[in-house]
């Protein structure tokens, strides 16, 4: 069932391509300014810059702006790399604490679901964040497809690790493959969805083609990519970044401004995008999400549960 | 090498200054029109950041350079130990001023965040070096001038630590600056002093 969600950001809010060039026009005028020195930056380039934070993202700032560490840790590894990633045939494995375990072809998936656009903040954990509209169906409705089980009470999520096609993984800077984690009811939230695209076009594969997660008010590490595996389970599952340093990475991950990475503050962000010069936005609890999953950790300690 | 130091000797310093200044004015040139990419901000602070640590690098290979392999580059080290200081002052302007903004906040992250305080001690004890690196210091300071310029070592070895420090998961990049600063470190020690390749 879909459209049982609306958002307060709409297509108007997307930059089209050509303003974003035209901005980038901008940008590249501001060099003389700058030639003066910082001082010299007046009134209508502190006001470009201003613009520039408010205005949504394009389609170049999405797809090649990148963490997706199998294909590298350099931002512009996933967009150099993720082509050779085969992502015809797919299929995903439903597996664990469901009534029709199994692996589904994303025919199948796509044949049963409809799909709705949603455009959301993501925001990085590496405090930058950009505005991406989606095309994709809610999580549930998936995980109705497969029937959830009484005892469920989170799902694991795996990507797939391909090691031929995915260069990246020949360094173990995680522990492969890429797994990630919800608690049921976050999974089953009406804005977690699993998105099929961007921009009315089919996902690019570094940003997680054919089918990866999307939980908005999460740091984005947590909308894992490329998904092979979905684990109906009892137990909270692993998860690739707790698992590599769990002091700075905690399950929930919920974006909060007020509990700081122990390496930088998560107070304020930049929106992709601004140039050279953008300015650092506040950070907004739950990435804006607040009024629609605060009720989810009601009675949490959310400093001691990060 | 009598060919290599003849061909090296014909290099005037100056230009390794200008090119050095240069390559700095086209990345921020670059930053500027999009061809960092998406996220200038912190692209230059990387590009500045890692071009200080391999002109370190750099600093510190020229003696066992010489003294293994005959290579004569002493004409070049103040040069490339100022462009070092030079672009670690880059690294450090994008980082207050474009990329955090805040003076607060880079007081706060100084005193709370390890990896920045450490890359803050590495940029003073570097301040006295780039202050020293002149005629006038090497004759006033006598033998004090060489003493006081081992804070190189101890210099390039937080800077190695604070790209370490920083690395998301476990990467290697940053473990082969650190390992390059300690092999020419380990060079100077009193029981390397006899090696001799060329």
């Amino acid at each position: 069932m879909a459209h049982r969600w609306t958002n307060d950001l709409n297509d108007a809010d997307v930059t089209p391509y050509s303003a974003f060039l035209n901005r980038r026009q901008i940008m590249a005028g501001l060099g003389g300014v700058a030639g003066l020195g910082l001082a010299g930056l007046g009134g209508t380039a502190a006001q470009a810059a201003t613009e520039a934070a408010l205005e949504p993202n394009s389609w170049e700032d999405v797809t090649t702006y990148c963490n997706f560490y199998e294909f590298g840790t350099g931002k512009g590894d996933p967009t150099a790399y993720a082509g050779q990633m085969m992502t015809e045939p797919w299929s995903v494995e439903i597996d664990g604490l469901v009534e029709r375990p199994g692996s589904y072809s994303m025919a199948q998936i796509l044949e049963a679901m409809t799909l709705e656009e949603r455009i959301y903040r993501f925001r990085c954990v590496e405090a930058w964040s950009m505005v991406v509209p989606w095309q994709g169906f809610e999580l549930a409705d998936l995980l109705n497809l497969a029937g959830v089980q009484d005892g469920a009470k989170y799902v694991a999520f795996e990507t797939l690790y391909r090691p031929s096609e995915m260069p990246g993984t020949a360094y173990k800077v995680l522990d492969w493959p890429y797994r990630e984690g919800l608690r049921l009811d976050e999974a089953q939230h009406p804005l977690t969805i699993m998105a099929t695209g961007i921009f009315g076009k089919p996902l690019p594969n570094q940003n997680g083609a054919p089918l990866r997660l999307v939980v908005p008010w999460k740091y984005g590490f947590k909308s894992i990519k490329s998904i092979v595996r979905i684990t109906l389970t009892d137990q909270q599952p692993q998860t690739s970044w707790n698992m590599a340093n769990a002091r700075e990475y905690g399950f929930y991950s919920n974006v909060n401004p007020k509990v700081d990475h122990p390496r930088w503050s998560q107070a304020s962000e930049r929106r992709i995008g601004g140039g050279l010069f953008a300015r650092r936005e506040p950070t907004l609890m739950f990435n804006g999400y607040e009024a629609d999953v605060a009720a989810l950790y009601q009675g949490m300690d959310l400093a001691e549960n990060f | 090498m009598q060919r290599i130091n003849t061909l090296l000797r014909a290099v005037p310093v100056w230009l390794v200054y200008v090119a050095g200044v240069l390559l700095a004015a086209v990345l921020f040139y670059q930053g500027l029109t999009g061809a960092l990419g998406a996220e200038p901000i912190k692209a230059l602070e990387h590009e500045y950041g890692e071009l200080a640590l391999q002109l370190l690098v750099a600093t510190l290979a020229i003696t066992p350079l010489r003294r293994l392999l005959g290579v004569n580059l002493m004409r070049f080290r103040r040069a490339i130990g100022l462009l070092c200081f030079f672009y670690v002052s880059c690294h450090l302007l994008v980082w207050l001023l474009l990329d955090v903004q805040l003076l607060g906040q880079v007081l706060a992250d100084i005193l709370k965040r390890p990896y920045i305080t450490i890359g803050m001690a590495g940029f003073v004890l570097m301040l006295p070096l780039a202050l020293t690196s002149n005629g006038i210091s090497v004759r006033r300071l006598g033998a004090r001038w060489r003493l006081l310029h081992r804070l190189t070592y101890p210099a390039a070895v937080l800077g190695a630590l604070h790209y370490v420090m920083l690395a998301k998961g476990f990467q290697l990049e940053p473990l082969i600056y650190m390992g390059l600063i300690l092999l020419l470190l380990a060079l100077r020690l009193p029981s390397a002093a006899r090696l001799k390749l060329a």
